[in-house]
């Protein structure tokens, strides 16, 4: 927005933004500062959406032709198995982690996190977990191949020796899980007991509560899987019989448990994302949230239903009837606070004053490919219609809606909208527009062009296909390439005007909420003298926030 | 809130989005395989239902987005207030209850047309140990629906066999049209799926389940059978021919085909695992192989394990 920023008079300003350079080191070490601690894990995090990125472009590269040619099926496997879990556990989910980590605190006033050792503690254990799962490409037999929600009796098939993928898979998870739960325990505390006088519930913002639902699921659901893979674990190193079929276990109690997170895991991904959403269109439609109260409500609201639905991922999965249909009710009620939210988004554009700088790009973008994403979401929860499109393409291009067009575009916008307040610097406009240009196109050619695929009966998980199916796969796969080439614009970005940018001030976007009242990047305790709250949240119509003067408020 | 000139224009637009929603709505059928199953034409019609609704609200919100974008920028450095409205209580309680009304009337539709498809043939797949089996959807599950025909299929890795009535044994699908038959899925290594795109049913096949289908197809022809739940290194060439005829067509072909017919002409599984490897990268990873590797030459198993 405004890059009339170099104008900066503020000593102390100054003097705290020298001192951050100074220390550039401290995001290399072991430190409890839960602003370091977010950018660690963001930074980190992007370097495995690379490496999951570019396992996607090779499966897109095998998918351009009808025939297996370019990677034998093994490997196959093994690209979209660790694509998958990449995506997903080490990248969305932790990312989700870092920026909470970064902004909950300030957001709600406090000095730090509630365990600051703790929090550096679930971290640690997430880099060496990641290049553990990493390293399984190096094994003589390669890594898991059952797909990144590992199904026995499949994922015990594996070849002999003790150390496979698949076991390496199993342990990576369980570490990340264990981090997961500290980190849930340590952001509810966090949210719970640490806030600063005056922020009651009703003057959170809509992120804070988003990043309490999406723990609290964390808190709730993540035992399941942890519980599922420890069994799983046992089953392939130990000769126990809990999910073979043959011997009498289980492998449909699998998939139950397996999901009872699982599908949660999609609200821990998509919550903060939709929190992303809350806090940039206020700010660049300059209006007040619409209906924040209902919108926070529909945050836990949307949380709470979403742990009663697990079932409709297994569908077909020899499900009886009365399963069936009491999960497609349920499924579909996410429906009702979820379209409480694109419905607020949408009123909160209306009649407004629009700036469409980056972060407002990428969040006006990712909010509309989300109604996309939800609404092939409640046609899915259709059981019969499932029963035909389960397993097929159609689902991979909604669920890619969901992640890549909806999340990871709610992530871009975030690291924009929050760029200035963590580096202390500007962006620059022009390469960030690009970015997103580049991004949103491609990504909706990618991924819409997988629906009419899955109608047609193309399924996921396999390595070569019927020449019918060819036209639709070509255009997705160029739209990958596209889609890949669209992060150097972006890493060009992020690492230029961190190093060179000009100077940003405290507030650049006029924005609303406490994060925005102290210093770019903010001291070591986050605060000065911690804020008392006396304002609901996203106060736009107030004069303060409205006049090009107070870009530089410090009140 | 609105003038009354704005109602006007409001009302024009949901009527306009109501045509060209209906108008997409209609457009869905196009968009899947041919209907080669009665089953098929209920789901095209849900599906057709589903794109007419997703349209409304897609269009419906994307032109409220647009119409911003066009008309509400603001100019250059002023950041003064859009307005200062937080809420309306009538508008979120619309916006509540509509939504609400919309699902129901979704899973009311999806349900009665659930009840139509008795997929899962006249018994229960699962019995249940506990009391929870409700009254309510017994309907759903004893819909009677006598199948002419039951037929055995046999899938592992990475193959499909079929047993017919009269004990013959083929990895082709033969079905009589016009009639439901009932296929008893029988996987005998890991879980696959039972999956045919034109007719639109699909049904995991879970080791040691016992597992029914019913179909009725309504069009002859040829169609592939695929696997739908991924099963290992070969998953991708898990296919099977379909032929859906006329029943005498299908009388026919069950006595003229000798038992056991012949070995296959084609068997790419074998012809993979056999040959060399003509991918551009070759990872060199061995995997699972299946006790008996040329699987496919073997005479089938025709017992369920
Ligand atoms: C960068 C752009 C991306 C592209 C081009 C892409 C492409 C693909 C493709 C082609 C598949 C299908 C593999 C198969 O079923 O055979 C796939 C699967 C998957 N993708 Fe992505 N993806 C992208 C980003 C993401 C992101 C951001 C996530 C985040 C969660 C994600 C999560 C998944 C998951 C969970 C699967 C399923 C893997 C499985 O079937 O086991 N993808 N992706
Ligand atoms: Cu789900
Ligand atoms: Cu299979």
């Amino acid at each position: 927005m405004t890059h009339d920023s170099s104008i900066n008079t503020d000593g102390e300003l100054n003097n705290s933004s020298n001192e951050s350079e100074q220390n550039w080191r401290r995001y290399f070490s072991f430190s409890t500062d839960h602003k370091v601690i977010g950018v660690q894990y963001m930074a980190m995090t992007f370097m495995f959406f690379l490496i999951g990125g570019l396992l996607a472009m090779i499966i897109r590269a095998e998918l351009l032709t009808p025939e297996a040619n370019v990677v034998d099926r093994p490997l196959y496997n093994g690209l979209f198995t660790m694509h998958g879990t990449i995506m997903i556990f080490l990248w969305i989910i932790p990312f989700n982690a870092g920026l909470a980590n970064y902004l909950v605190p300030l957001m709600i006033g406090a000095r730090d996190m509630a365990f600051p050792l703790l929090n550096a503690i679930a971290f640690w254990i997430l880099p060496p977990a990641g290049l553990l799962l990493l390293s399984s490409f190096l094994l003589p037999n390669g890594t898991a191949q059952s797909g990144w929600w590992s199904y026995p009796p499949i994922s015990l098939q594996v070849p002999p020796g003790y150390i496979n993928g698949e076991f390496i898979w199993i342990v990576s998870l369980i570490l990340i899980g264990i981090s997961s739960i500290m980190g849930a325990i340590n952001f509810l505390t966090t949210i719970f007991w640490m806030r600063a006088p005056g922020m009651t519930f009703f003057r959170m913002p809509v992120f804070v509560w988003s990043v309490m639902s999406a723990q609290l699921l964390q808190l709730i659901n993540l035992p399941a899987l942890t519980g599922a893979l420890i069994l799983l674990l046992f089953d392939l190193s130990l000769g126990t019989q809990f999910f073979k079929p043959l011997e009498n276990g289980d492998p449909v109690i699998y998939q139950h448990l397996f999901w009872f997170y699982s599908h949660p895991a999609v609200y821990i991904m998509a919550l903060p994302a939709f929190g992303i959403f809350a806090e940039v269109l206020p700010a660049f439609a300059r209006n007040p949230l619409f209906g924040y109260r209902s919108v926070a409500l529909a945050t836990l609201g949307i949380a709470l239903v979403s742990i009663f639905v697990w079932v409709h991922h297994m569908f077909t999965s020899a499900t009886p009837n009365w399963m069936r249909m009491t999960f497609m009710v349920t499924s579909m009620l996410v429906a009702v606070p979820t379209g409480v939210k694109a419905f607020a988004w949408t009123a909160t554009i209306w009649r407004s004053k629009l700036h469409l700088e980056t972060p407002m790009l990428f969040a006006m973008g990712g909010a509309t490919m989300f109604i996309f994403g939800g609404i092939t979401g409640v046609m899915l929860a259709a059981t019969p219609f499932d029963i035909h499109v389960n397993n097929t393409y159609f689902v991979v291009g909604h669920f890619h809606y969901v992640v890549f067009n909806t999340i990871t575009m709610a992530i871009f916008a975030a690291i924009y909208f929050w760029f200035p307040k963590i580096t202390g610097r500007m962006y620059s406009e022009g390469w960030g527009k690009l970015h997103f240009w580049l991004t949103f196109i491609p990504a909706n050619i990618t991924f819409f062009s997988m629906h009419p695929l899955g109608l047609q009966g193309m399924l996921r998980r396999i390595s070569s296909y019927d020449p019918q199916y060819q036209g639709w796969n070509i255009i997705a796969s160029l739209g990958a390439f596209l889609l890949g080439a669209s992060t150097l614009p972006f890493i060009a970005n992020i690492v230029g005007s961190w190093l060179y940018g000009p100077r940003a001030v405290n507030n650049p976007w006029h924005a609303t909420g406490l994060e925005w009242i102290t210093s770019s990047p903010p001291p070591r305790d986050n605060f000065e003298e911690i804020p008392i709250v006396k304002r609901p949240p996203y106060d736009y119509g107030d004069p303060k926030y409205s006049v090009l003067e107070n870009s530089n408020n410090r009140d | 809130m609105f003038t009354f000139l704005e109602y006007i224009l409001i009302a024009f637009y949901v009527a306009g989005l109501l045509i060209v929603s209906r108008w997409i709505g209609q457009q869905a059928f196009s968009w899947m395989p041919v209907q080669a199953t009665a089953e098929a034409q209920r789901v095209d019609d849900l599906f057709s239902f589903l794109v007419s609704i997703g349209a409304f609200i897609l269009l419906g919100l994307v032109g409220v987005i647009v119409y911003a974008i066009i008309f509400h920028r603001a100019r250059q450095k002023d950041y003064s207030e859009g307005h200062s409205v937080r809420g309306d209580a009538r508008i979120e309680l619309l916006w509540t209850a509509v939504p609400t009304l919309l699902v129901l009337w979704i899973a009311f539709k999806g349900f009665s047309i659930y009840q139509q498809l008795n997929i899962l043939g006249l018994q229960q797949i699962v019995h249940l140990h506990t009391p929870v089996e409700s009254p309510a959807y017994a309907t759903v599950a004893n819909k009677p629906q006598p199948a002419t025909e039951t037929i055995d299929v046999f899938v592992k890795q990475w193959e499909w066999s079929f047993r017919y009535p009269n004990n013959l044994t083929s990895k082709e699908l033969h079905l009589p049209v016009n009639r439901s038959t009932r296929l008893n899925l029988h996987a005998q290594d890991v879980i696959h799926g039972f999956y045919v795109s034109a007719f639109r049913l699909k049904q995991d096949i879970i080791p040691n389940r016992n597992i029914d289908i019913v179909l009725t197809p309504i069009r002859s022809g040829k169609y592939r059978l695929k696997d739908s739940q991924f099963s290992g290194t070969y998953f991708a060439l898990m296919e099977a021919d379909v032929y859906v005829e006329p029943l005498d067509t299908y009388n026919q072909w069950l006595t003229q085909t000798t038992a056991n017919e012949p070995t296959q002409t084609k068997d790419w599984v074998v012809a993979e695992s056999i040959q060399a490897h003509k991918t551009f990268f070759n990872s060199g990873w061995q995997t699972f192989i299946p006790a008996s590797p040329a699987i496919a030459k073997e005479r089938k198993v025709s017992n369920d394990t």
